[in-house]
């Protein structure tokens, strides 16, 4: 059962594109990362999804309709998009029950929600004086108000410190598992890798790949051997096919096994025979290399 | 609909810039009401005639008037503002129901407040001036058509911030079409200056509490014709809505 299905779906301002032609859907129970490069129409794909803007073509449906189709959206999707996009004059009470009275949702969820995030304690206070981190988890409390089978979060955790990143992080996973779908944005592929367990990758407005986070990493640039020696040239002479760096040598055509049995032989030490994966980010920065080159 | 109008009332009530604009418009009207009486009382040679009675004691209205409109311009404009109305689109997709929400609650408690503070301003006044008495002829109209004409202007704020959604254009417009240019238009030559003159806005609307000899609309055609130029912004506002990017 698909949550969200974006077909085709484009965005154009004038003769520019923001959205191209993007296909992709985002399936219950995992986390599925959304991630391009700033400017690559992240938020636009949301905003489209959410209803705020209208496609130029294509469609966005959320379990099958237009999310705009939906009596009581919020009890099927929830969503963060700009955490501090909230009247700062209200309390956090306040806001959190003007949003569940829309969508005739029970005012003793906002209590729940409330005690979900840890904001219980300030819940009477103006939102104007939240800190970032604090305005972040009213926002989730927003999204998780109508008990969504879908959840959307725009870059949460920009200019969050690393508590605050941690607890969202663990947050989200929490949320797959209890067999959400997790739709979430960054345009860091280390957050991610951390994070995610589907990506659709876009860069430029169109898609770049819809896949699994190995198989992503699978399809980049393979790994490859990092060793260290205190006779770091004498190990380099022997290998011959390694790309001698000042600390370490690195060798993409041999196992650690073949290079070790060589070091052995000649009875060169080693001080460190690692198999180094290629890194989310190096896969990212690989695949959307094409499209930061046509915007600069 | 039910769901939204509670949702709105939440928000209209949760703000303090509800609570100081409503306070301002009743401050206004009691306090000029008041003080215009008392000076009137005193420099008054003989007794006062009940329509002037009822007009001094109700003079804060054009003030107020723009109390409200601000009040009606910040129901959407300060949504626009903090981006808080992406909250509100995604929680409420459906625009033109939203909107009808937002005019339900803002009319529901601006006319509340509205008709409050025009009767407590006829009623002090008239305990200062002993002037006029509800009873007299075109008291009940002059006390209800204040309220309603300071609900009218917040509503016509309402629609100015929802084309708008800039909460100084709005303001500065809610001004402008309210209390500038109307007086302006006395400038205007021949039939047709007199025809605009008479259909324009405010001078058009005060002719409900306040019929001028001058102006050939009735008071209830009056106020009918600012009603429907309150409803062209609306109408304007709600095509808008539905079609721009929130």
């Amino acid at each position: 059962m698909t949550s969200i299905r974006a077909t085709n779906l484009t965005k154009r301002y004038g003769r520019t594109a923001a959205v191209a032609d993007l296909s992709f859907a985002v399936e219950p129970g995992r986390v599925t990362g959304f991630l391009g490069p700033n400017g690559a129409g992240k938020s636009t794909t949301m905003r489209m999804l959410l209803g705020l803007d209208r496609p130029s073509d294509g469609s966005a449906l959320v379990d099958g309709k237009p999310y705009q189709e939906w009596k009581h959206p919020l009890r099927k999707v929830g969503a963060l998009l700009d955490a501090k996009a909230v009247h700062g004059g209200r309390s956090a009470r306040n806001h959190l029950l003007a949003i569940a009275q829309s969508n005739a949702i029970p005012a003793r969820r906002v209590e729940e929600v409330l005690e979900t995030v840890g904001l219980r304690e300030v819940a009477r206070r103006r939102i104007g004086g939240f800190s970032l981190g604090m305005s972040q988890r009213l926002g989730i409390a927003a999204a998780l108000l109508g008990d969504p089978e879908t959840v959307i979060f725009d870059e949460p955790v920009n200019g969050l410190d690393p508590d605050g990143i941690l607890w969202i992080r663990t947050f989200m996973r929490g949320l797959a598992a209890e067999g959400r779908a997790v739709f979430v944005s960054s345009h860091l592929m280390s957050e991610m890798a951390q994070t995610a367990d589907h990506l659709v990758v876009i860069g430029k407005g169109r898609l770049i790949a819809d896949t699994s986070v190995r198989e992503f990493i699978g399809r980049s640039s393979q790994g490859y051997v990092r060793v260290r020696s205190p006779r770091l040239p004498e190990v380099a002479e022997l290998v011959r096919v390694g790309e001698l760096h000042p600390d370490h040598l690195r060798v993409t055509a041999m196992t650690p096994l073949e290079i070790g049995t060589l070091a052995a032989r000649a009875g060169l030490p080693l001080e460190e025979l690692t198999f180094v994966q290629p890194s989310l980010e190096a896969a990212y920065m690989e695949l959307t290399k094409d499209s930061l080159e046509f915007s600069a | 609909m039910i769901d939204i109008i509670r949702s709105e009332w939440t928000k209209i009530r949760s703000v303090r810039s509800t609570v100081w604009t409503l306070a301002i418009t009743a401050l206004l009207m009691v306090g000029l009401g008041a003080l215009l009486s008392g000076s009137a009382a005193s420099s008054a040679e003989g007794p006062i005639d009940p329509v002037s009675a009822t007009r001094i004691s109700l003079n804060g209205i054009m003030l107020a008037s723009m109390a409200t409109a601000t009040l009606g311009v910040l129901v959407i404009s300060s949504e626009y503002r903090t981006g808080g109305i992406r909250t509100t689109l995604m929680a409420v997709p459906r625009r033109l129901k939203l909107l009808a929400g937002k005019i339900i609650v803002f009319t529901a408690v601006a006319l509340a407040v509205s008709m409050a503070a025009s009767l407590a301003s006829f009623l002090i006044g008239q305990a200062i001036l002993d002037g006029a008495a509800l009873g007299d002829p075109g008291t009940v109209r002059a006390v209800t058509g204040t309220g309603l004409y300071l609900t009218a202007c917040g509503l016509f704020g309402l629609a100015l911030g929802a084309l708008i959604r800039h909460t100084p254009g709005a303001i500065v417009s809610a001004v402008a079409l309210i209390l500038v240019l109307p007086p302006l238009t006395n400038g205007l030559p021949g039939r047709w200056g007199q025809v605009v003159r008479d259909h324009f806005t405010s001078n058009a609307g005060m002719e409900l509490p306040f019929p001028s000899d001058a102006n050939q609309l009735g008071p209830w055609s009056g106020f009918g014709v600012y009603l429907a130029w309150i409803a062209v912004v609306l109408v304007v506002a709600a095509v808008l809505m539905r079609r721009r990017d929130a």
